[in-house]
């Protein structure tokens, strides 16, 4: 009962503001150039079907991609992180610096190296650099945070460095690095979609550049439903995920039960 | 004929302070021995040092086997692998054949009295039944030296009286050699056959006592005897 309510209600409220919205617009008469009725975004969403849903699938893949260099890059360096002090400590500062780094002012610079021809490329590499600092830092934290006890009891019995990482480190960092990877999934997004403006008109083909295309042709009842797609796609990403945790998380960590 | 032997062993921690100076002692296998003192004596440092996790500044250490079982005062299980997987783990690392670390961590497990329990997981288990589990652990890949450090000591009473008659069964029926940190007076000697009293601040040993067999359980004659030979041996380190 509880878990039909958690459901119900969210949707009440959603067709209640929806219901008030559509009421608005018609009883004030709105222009739709402003803010065009839920209705009108229907209609246009379905006029737009298929291309909308191309869009979607560029947007969702770009940042997947991105999100998964990301996730492997900063794993490979989180690893390299706990095996020595002093590469932590020499490149610790260059991730930070990556990090602070606005991705919207590196954006055009990637956009010219990578090279318009090879678009897609350019828009994960963004996706994935505004990604990979979440994950870097909650997996190193997680691989450092590791029983300190475990890790001398597996020393005694003779565990190689390796076999301490595998058996003991990564499965000992799984929560911490999977709370990194949903910080990441929806950051991606934000950066892919920042890549799509900042590439503009003619190659970007996701779905932020139909909200700028939809905008300068003042088609406001497209651009809300691309908004609406997007804001879906970032649920996506971040469900997901949440399902990986669960799966990996839920006979053992505490995270995985309480979210359950 | 010594399992175990440290001699003139000292240690300093990088902060200055001088954990253990001069320690000596030697253990024969087959031997229960209890190393007793207050907290901070550096006892736990000791068997750190005897188990070769740490090394000491100056002194040797002599062990006659590399088969060493180590129990530490947490149950230090991997919260993500079941109780058969926790056990299996000192058998996995030495490359043992799946199958066959398998039964012997099921063996380890129904000796401590897990039967049933192999598939559960450390936070489905009690502190008591945790606590099996490291035991059963240290006791998988048959070790000839066991080293436990207070392993009881976070458990409430009752739990640690079963714990510790399990454990004294299980020294009786496997024969392997037991070196036990503790800083309970009953609890070493009631199970164990020598005590080892230390004295803080450096840490060394200021007496050897052996314990009569006879002491049948922890109310018996002469397991009151005992606490009071060792209550008094302790005396001298507070006096």
């Amino acid at each position: 009962m509880k878990r039909v309510l958690d459901i119900l209600l969210p949707l009440a409220v959603a067709a209640l503001l929806l219901g008030a919205w559509q009421w608005a617009v018609s009883h004030y008469a709105v222009p739709a150039y402003v803010l065009p009725a839920p209705s009108a975004i229907a209609r246009a969403f379905a006029a737009n079907f298929s291309s909308l849903m191309t869009a979607l699938a560029n947007t969702l893949i770009i940042t997947l991609e991105g999100f998964a260099g990301a996730l492997i890059a900063a794993v490979a360096l989180a690893v390299l992180f706990s095996q020595s002090r002093l590469v932590e400590r020499t490149l610790y500062p260059y991730a930070v610096i990556l990090q602070v780094t606005p991705v919207v002012a590196i954006a055009p610079l990637i956009l010219i190296w990578v090279g318009f021809e090879h678009i897609t490329i350019a828009l994960s590499l963004i996706a994935g650099i505004i990604a990979f600092f979440p994950i870097l830092s909650s997996a190193t934290q997680g691989l450092k945070s590791t029983d300190f006890n475990l890790i001398d009891l597996s020393r005694l019995y003779g565990a190689s460095r390796w076999q301490i990482l595998w058996k003991v480190q990564l499965p000992s960092s799984l929560p911490s690095l999977l709370t990194g990877m949903k910080v990441g999934g929806v950051i991606a997004l934000i950066g892919e979609v920042t890549a799509e403006f900042a590439a503009g008109s003619g190659t970007a083909t996701g779905l932020a550049w139909r909200i700028v295309e939809s905008g300068n042709r003042l088609e406001i009842a497209t651009l809300f439903a691309a908004l609406a797609l997007l804001a879906l796609t970032g649920v996506l990403i971040f469900a997901g995920l949440s399902l990986l945790e669960w799966l990996l998380l839920r006979r053992w960590h505490e995270s995985a039960l309480t979210s359950a | 004929m010594t399992l175990l032997s440290l001699s003139g062993v000292t240690k300093r921690f990088p902060n200055g302070t001088e954990a253990l100076r001069d320690l000596t002692f030697d253990i024969a296998p087959g031997e229960f021995v209890s190393l007793l003192g207050p907290s901070g004596c550096g006892k736990s440092t000791a068997l750190r040092i005897a188990a070769g996790l740490l090394a000491p500044d100056s002194g040797t250490v002599t062990r006659d086997t590399s088969e060493i079982g180590f129990v530490f005062q947490d149950p230090t299980l991997m919260p993500w692998a079941d109780a058969l997987a926790n056990a299996r783990l000192p058998l996995d690392l030495k490359g043992v054949p799946h199958s066959e670390a398998n039964a012997a961590a099921r063996a380890a497990l129904a000796r401590v009295g897990l039967a049933g329990f192999e598939n559960a997981y450390p936070r489905e288990l009690s502190g008591g039944m945790k606590m099996r589990v490291s035991l059963a652990r240290a006791m998988a890949a048959k070790p000839k030296l066991l080293l436990l450090d207070e392993p009881f000591a976070a458990l409430d009473e009752i739990t640690r009286n079963a714990l510790g008659d399990d454990l004294l069964r299980l020294w009786r029926e496997t024969g392997f050699t037991i070196l036990f940190v503790t800083h309970s007076v009953s609890e070493s000697s009631y199970l164990s056959g020598r005590v080892l009293v230390m004295r803080p601040r450096p840490g060394r040993i200021t007496a050897d006592i052996a314990l009569p067999a006879d002491r049948t359980n922890r109310l018996a004659p002469a397991t009151i005897e005992a606490q009071r030979t060792i209550a008094a041996a302790l005396g001298t380190v507070t006096a």
